[in-house]
């Protein structure tokens, strides 16, 4: 049974098959060792590629399946039942299987507030919904293994739940403009959707996202394969290394005006941990992110008032620079 | 008839807009089609998903790109 799990895992997860047909590619068709700087380079590049594109494509087409039951509407009904920490706590949980497109984010907020639930609990969803997903998930433990994907989402879910948590307990109500409040006319009467809607609807996900992603993955596993085979150990380490005692910070700070999704920042994260960069300063990187991006900001901007948004872009740069710190320090348990 | 399209402008509504001309042209039928862009102006319509299509002031649908013939359907069930 273990036997059979692990060949699923390395075969369709790991795609070993994949590794060895790219090696025999590159050592046979070009001519260079995969081992090599260059061939390793290539290697690197063309597997990387491949591997995301096609996890990629299944993992948005088995998550959108899973979305298109939980329109936010329900998901609004379900966060009206339950009050304080557990309503954070199922806020985090929802923004797991719901859109990771930012652009839904607003009319979520403003559909969430208007209806009265407290901003702890839309925060909270609100955190975790780019942060962590079931696509994310599987593709970390894709391209490192199962502990790393699951301690990627339970630290993810605690920070939302935590920051969530804290905004709610800061009363900022008032830093929400008053639009927000309104509360809306009619609401939509979307009927369930048949077996094939749902369908169409996740294989449209796949096209869609795929198209919007695309270059950034590109641009990811490019930085990436430079990183891998091009760039000296020596300078990654200096910077991000393990010695070095501001290497999450760094990396937070690196990461946080970066737009792309996890999609994109696997291959770079993937590279920097082969260069002996800490986990838990890769971890910072790629959640800073994903979590925290300029647009995302302005886009908020647009319904609160900036000392909300100073106090949630606070929390998660501090969040995430503690859990880089705790991680490193408790890598072994990972690896 | 009255139909809207709402949406930030990305990628999707687009679609939708042009599905829904589409739609109109198939079915021989004019409708005012209105873009609406504002966050403000969507969240008041109860619509938390775009894009979302809005026929005589009713959300038909909401976070998914119908196709010309679903909206066809969507467009001759709330005419009047």
């Amino acid at each position: 049974m273990m036997e059979f799990f692990r060949f699923l895992n390395d075969q369709l997860l790991k795609m070993n098959w994949l590794d060895d047909l790219i090696s025999l590619l590159v050592e046979n068709v070009f001519g260079l060792s995969a081992k090599g700087r260059i061939g390793g380079s290539i290697h690197f590049f063309l597997y990387d590629t491949i591997k995301i594109f096609i996890l990629l494509s299944v993992l948005i087409f088995l998550s959108s399946l899973i979305q298109s039951f939980f329109p936010p509407e329900r998901t609004r009904r379900i966060l009206s039942r339950v009050k304080g920490l557990p309503g954070n706590i199922l806020g985090a949980l929802l923004g797991t299987v719901t859109p990771f497109c930012s652009c839904s984010s607003i009319p979520i907020f403003i559909g969430f507030t208007s209806a009265g639930l407290p901003i702890g609990v839309t925060f909270s969803f609100l955190i975790s919904s780019p942060l962590v997903d079931l696509a994310s998930i599987l593709l970390l433990a894709s391209v490192f293994n199962w502990r790393i994907a699951l301690a990627y989402v339970v630290v993810g879910l605690i920070l939302s739940v935590i920051g969530g948590s804290t905004i709610g307990a800061l009363k900022l109500e008032s830093q929400i403009e008053s639009f927000v409040f309104q509360p809306s006319g009619s609401q939509p009467e979307e009927g369930n959707l048949s077996c094939n809607e749902r369908l169409r609807f996740a294989f449209d996900q796949v096209v869609f996202i795929v198209k919007k992603v695309w270059l950034y993955i590109l641009i990811g596993v490019l930085i990436g394969s430079v990183i891998h085979n091009i760039i000296p150990e020596e300078w990654v380490a200096m910077i991000l290394g393990k010695e070095n005692a501001f290497s999450v910070l760094i990396a937070t700070v690196l990461g946080v005006p970066m737009y792309a999704d996890i999609f994109g920042t696997l291959p770079i994260a993937e590279a920097l941990v082969g260069k002996g960069v800490g986990i838990g300063t890769v971890l910072s990187f790629m959640m800073a992110v994903t979590a925290l991006s300029l647009p995302s900001l302005i886009m908020l901007k647009k319904v609160v008032r900036t000392r909300l948004l100073a106090v949630f872009f606070g929390i998660i740069v501090i969040g995430l620079i503690l859990i880089g710190y705790l991680f490193n320090a408790f890598s072994f348990l990972l690896i | 008839m009255t139909i809207k399209i709402l949406g930030g402008g990305c990628k999707n509504c687009q679609t939708l807009y042009a599905n829904t001309v589409e739609a109109l042209q198939k079915e021989g039928l004019s409708a005012d089609i209105v873009k609406v862009t504002d966050f403000a102006q969507i969240a008041a319509m109860g619509v938390m998903q775009t894009p979302a299509l809005v026929i005589n002031d009713r959300v038909v649908s909401s976070g998914r790109t119908p196709g010309v013939k679903e909206i066809a359907a969507l467009i001759n069930k709330n005419r009047e």
